[in-house]
């Protein structure tokens, strides 16, 4: 190692220190945690190594349960809210009044706090003893009866989390579509038009591959982020989530470290193992679909 | 086919309180390009060339005025249905795109009974690849094509629908110096072995001058002179046609002219029939001195600059209105480089006077 090399570790050493004590050693713990089978949170004492804990996770209809939710947020919302988001942003990109304005107000729900949302949520959709709701009374006024959408049935709880999640990652997404898009030189455009292109084959042919690779960004991040759902669905079924039905992969990881009937880390560890697996697996395959679709 | 512009108008609106000013880009153009030729559309930046094209090929909308191709209104016609070519200045190749791509994406657009097959289609490719010789490219993205070759596959695809009208917008500025006189004959080749009518713009008048069948010249929006590159450089109508063109640039005095007779300074340097008297300046092309003992306009003498078969000679003078005029002469007649003095006479076909406040020509009586 020559002088000029060690200085440059010099450089790095504080945030290498910093990533090391708590993003590399806790990665490695977790490992460790999910392999360690009985093990005694209060005595630190454990009976050997093993795949127990994982087949304990597995086998777990809480986290079953878990899963099949997380799953299903997943796959809703993350191609909805894109598509939702890539629409609304061409149609903000080609207006010229109110452009300004309609992009604040698509974004305003970026810097609101989760759990206020979450008691807007709140209002249009639970039932109190003085009102069903403002969606409820829509429902009603076209001569339905009303749902109970927190408490009720498992779809109309799906269908509320689902709304609520795909509201909360949109302004992100328009925001960078929006960008995107107007970073599209406006002579693609012309060229295509002096060419007598379709405006639908403009879409298609220019906009979206010109946009790609951006699409791809979000949904990438969207898979990632969607996966590790749990504060959107405590903002809306509050903590107790299994009794709600509406837990999540990282809402069991929590309960078994710190819920009620919390207190075991390996079960914890393994789960989130297992989270980082299928996490690490659709994002390969996404990058790998990228690399033939997406064009830069 | 032959085009007319007819009092073409563009105003673009002030934007807002801070530029509350309308901008007149185009004002009240009329001229009329011949068919088949190549034509330069000249003029500094911001004279409004670059939205003369656009208005030809209907990317913008004049505020008024008329447009028409052969005997055809197409004013209010949108450009697809205009049939022109248009090569933008960064060549707006679709980056995703192989140069086949590119060349086959107008053709692709053709609808109904203008549909074309698979067949018909690589021929026309392969036509206007060969045309342009790109024939070797065509699997490769834009990205991996050098400048002058994004050029010639930015020509190719406005070429394969056989427009009408070919448009560039400043076709060479991102070329280095040498693959642009490599492009410029290539483009009056292109030219001619179509025979479409072409309107390029540019804001380099060597490159306007040296291909061009016809250039107009513009400034601010006006319409300054319109005719083939050489009558334009021989007979400049103004003062700003006069300085535009020609490399050196060239050589303004302030002058008068009193009682029939041109006045530099207070020499008289040659007579000036039939014009009153009045405050002039008086343009010299660098060709147009003569080296001559007794010569009328004695100037100090700055430098020579042998280059072969020329000889640029830089010197002062008083009522010169930049800071050296440039003269160019035969090496043959080349002074010493030691004088402190060089004399001039003038020829008189090389020397035009301008009213001092139009900045009109002034025309002498033979």
């Amino acid at each position: 190692m020559n002088d000029r090399n060690y200085k440059g570790f010099l450089y790095l050493l504080p945030a290498l220190l910093f990533l090391g004590i708590f993003m590399v050693y806790p990665l490695i713990d977790v490992v460790i945690y999910s392999l360690e089978e009985g093990y005694n949170f209060a005595s630190g004492n454990f009976n050997g190594y093993g795949l127990y804990n994982f087949k304990y996770v597995l086998h777990d209809p809480f986290f079953i349960q878990a899963l099949k939710n997380t799953s299903i947020i997943v796959i809703i919302t993350v191609p909805l809210s894109t598509l939702i988001a890539l629409l609304i942003s061409l149609g903000l990109n080609s207006i010229k009044p109110f452009r300004e304005f309609l992009q604040t107000l698509y974004f305003l729900p970026y810097v609101t706090n989760t759990l206020a949302v979450g008691l807007v949520f709140m209002i249009l959709f639970k039932k109190t003893p003085y009102s069903d709701g403002l969606v409820n009374l829509l429902i009603n006024s076209l001569g339905y009866s009303s749902v109970d959408f927190i408490e009720g049935p498992y779809a109309a709880k799906m269908f509320v989390m689902c709304f609520y999640t795909i509201w909360i990652v949109m302004p992100f997404k328009i925001l960078i579509l929006t960008s995107a898009l107007s970073s599209v030189n406006k002579d693609y455009y012309n060229a295509a038009r002096v060419d007598g292109t379709s405006r639908f084959r403009i879409f298609y042919k220019i906009t979206l591959p010109m946009i790609s690779p951006m699409i791809f960004y979000l949904i990438i991040t969207g898979f990632i982020g969607a996966f590790k759902a749990y504060s959107d669905e405590v903002a809306i079924f509050g903590t107790n989530l299994n009794e709600a039905g509406m837990n999540t992969i990282v809402g069991y990881v929590y309960d078994m470290l710190y819920g009620d009937s919390g207190g075991y880390p390996s079960f914890a560890g393994a789960a989130s193992i297992i989270l980082f697996v299928i996490v690490f697996t659709i994002t390969v395959i996404n990058l790998l679909i990228s690399k033939n679709k997406v064009n830069v | 086919m032959k085009v007319t512009l007819q009092n073409l108008t563009k105003v673009f609106p002030g934007r807002n309180k801070q530029v509350s000013e309308d901008v007149i880009a185009v004002n009240d153009f009329n001229f009329e390009i011949p068919d088949g030729k190549l034509i330069g559309l000249l003029g500094p930046s911001g004279c409004g060339k670059s939205t003369t094209l656009n208005m030809i090929s209907g990317l913008e909308k004049p505020t008024s005025g008329k447009i028409f191709f052969g005997e055809e209104d197409v004013t209010d016609l949108s450009p697809e249905l205009r049939g022109v070519g248009l090569v933008f200045q960064n060549y707006a190749l679709y980056p995703h795109l192989t140069v086949k791509g590119n060349i086959l994406f107008p053709l692709q657009n053709l609808k109904k009974d203008k549909k074309l097959t698979k067949e018909q289609m690589n021929e026309k490719v392969e036509y206007v690849s060969k045309l342009v010789q790109i024939d070797e490219l065509l699997e490769r993205k834009p990205s991996e094509l050098s400048g002058g070759q994004q050029q010639r596959v930015a020509i190719a695809r406005a070429l394969v629908k056989m427009p009408k009208i070919l448009l560039l917008d400043e076709p060479l500025s991102n070329l280095d110096a040498r693959l642009r006189l490599q492009t410029r004959e290539e483009l009056r080749r292109i030219q001619k072995e179509t025979g479409i009518t072409t309107v390029f713009v540019t804001h380099d008048q060597e490159e306007a001058m040296s291909i061009s069948d016809m250039i107009v010249v513009m400034n601010k929006g006006v319409m300054n002179q319109y005719g083939a590159p050489q009558e334009v450089y021989e007979d400049p109508k103004n003062l700003f046609v006069a300085k535009f063109l020609g490399t050196p640039p060239i050589n303004i005095f302030y002058g008068s002219v009193r009682s029939g007779a041109l006045y530099i300074g207070k020499t008289e340097v040659m007579k000036a029939p039939g014009l009153d008297d009045r405050e002039v300046y008086v343009g010299v092309r660098p060709e147009g001195f003569i080296i001559n003992e007794n010569g009328p306009l004695s100037c100090d003498l700055e430098r020579v600059e042998v280059m072969g078969r020329d000889t640029s000679i830089v010197a002062r003078h008083n009522y010169f209105t930049g800071a050296f005029i440039r003269a160019i002469i035969s090496s043959e007649d080349a002074p010493r480089s030691d004088l402190k003095t060089v004399s001039f006479s003038l020829k008189k076909n090389k020397t035009y006077i301008f009213d001092k406040i139009t900045e009109e020509r002034l025309y002498l009586e033979n």
